[in-house]
């Protein structure tokens, strides 16, 4: 049964670009909360972002101390050796307190929630990944093309992250 | 705010969430559900019942936790409650709607 159409956000279609952790959970947030709310989501990995759903990668992926204002440190200071694993140890740290998973447990929360997850074609070719070298719960390799045709409906929104 | 829930006249907040528990039956239950598009399984109320007790411990309702509850996983949640799982099951369970957003 199609209910009436009243502007409401039916589908969350998000690219993610980049690869530091602070982008990886924001994303993953922002596709998980569409799906408790009982909006589709669906996750386009792109460049960086592939290192995301890249078995060898995903487990190590950093915060950004450099071109981060957010940290608040100089960015001296932020391109120290050690400094990235720091920062990223103690972010992790907090997100444990708040009960937020790592970056495995996320992708696998994610597919059983009914999130779809694409990696770009493009970026799978200019890095030289096989689709064995991805997380195992990706729906497929696709074009852009294909991206927009899932997002095609009433009520989706895109975002770029 | 009040709503006429199974032939009783329950207090509910502007979301439709029961805001006293003790007016929580099984039919109010029921009703809750069925506006819901969920029909009410022995699953489902296994769910409730463990909604409500983890709410009486005032454990925080998140879905990962409830993935490792062994009571249900996410995959399953989802089948039940195919709308919104945590918000609807909770509605249903008569409990307040989770501020998590994981």
């Amino acid at each position: 049964m199609e209910k009436e159409f009243n502007g409401e956000i039916r589908k969350m279609m998000i690219i993610l670009s980049k690869a530091t952790l602070e982008n990886v959970y924001a994303a993953f947030v922002l596709a998980n909360g569409a799906r408790m709310e009982g909006i589709q989501a669906e996750i386009f990995f792109t460049f960086f972002g592939l290192e995301a759903v890249h078995k060898k990668k995903l487990e190590h992926l950093h915060v950004a101390t450099v071109g981060n204002p957010a940290m608040h440190m100089p960015t001296m200071l932020g391109g120290l050796p050690g400094m990235e694993a720091l920062a990223t140890t103690m972010m992790k740290k907090e997100m444990e307190k708040i009960d937020m998973p790592d970056i495995h447990e996320f992708l696998d929360i994610l597919v059983a929630s009914g999130v779809k997850l694409w990696a770009c074609r493009l970026a799978m070719d200019m890095f030289h990944y096989k689709k064995e070298d991805m997380y195992e719960g990706l729906s497929d390799v696709i074009t852009v093309g294909d991206f927009y045709k899932q997002g095609s409906g009433l009520g989706t929104h895109m975002l770029f992250v | 705010m009040e709503k006429m829930i199974a032939g009783k006249t329950i207090a509910v907040n502007e979301e439709g969430y029961l805001t006293d528990f003790n007016q929580w039956d099984r039919n109010v239950a029921e009703e809750i559900a069925k506006e819901n598009e969920v029909e009410m399984s022995d699953k489902h109320w296994k769910v409730i019942e463990y909604l409500q007790k983890e709410h009486q411990n005032q454990v925080p309702l998140s879905i990962r936790k409830i993935g490792k509850s062994n009571v249900v996983d996410i995959k399953e949640f989802y089948e039940l409650f195919p709308n919104g799982p945590l918000k609807i099951s909770t509605k249903i369970a008569g409990i307040p709607k989770p501020a998590s957003c994981l």
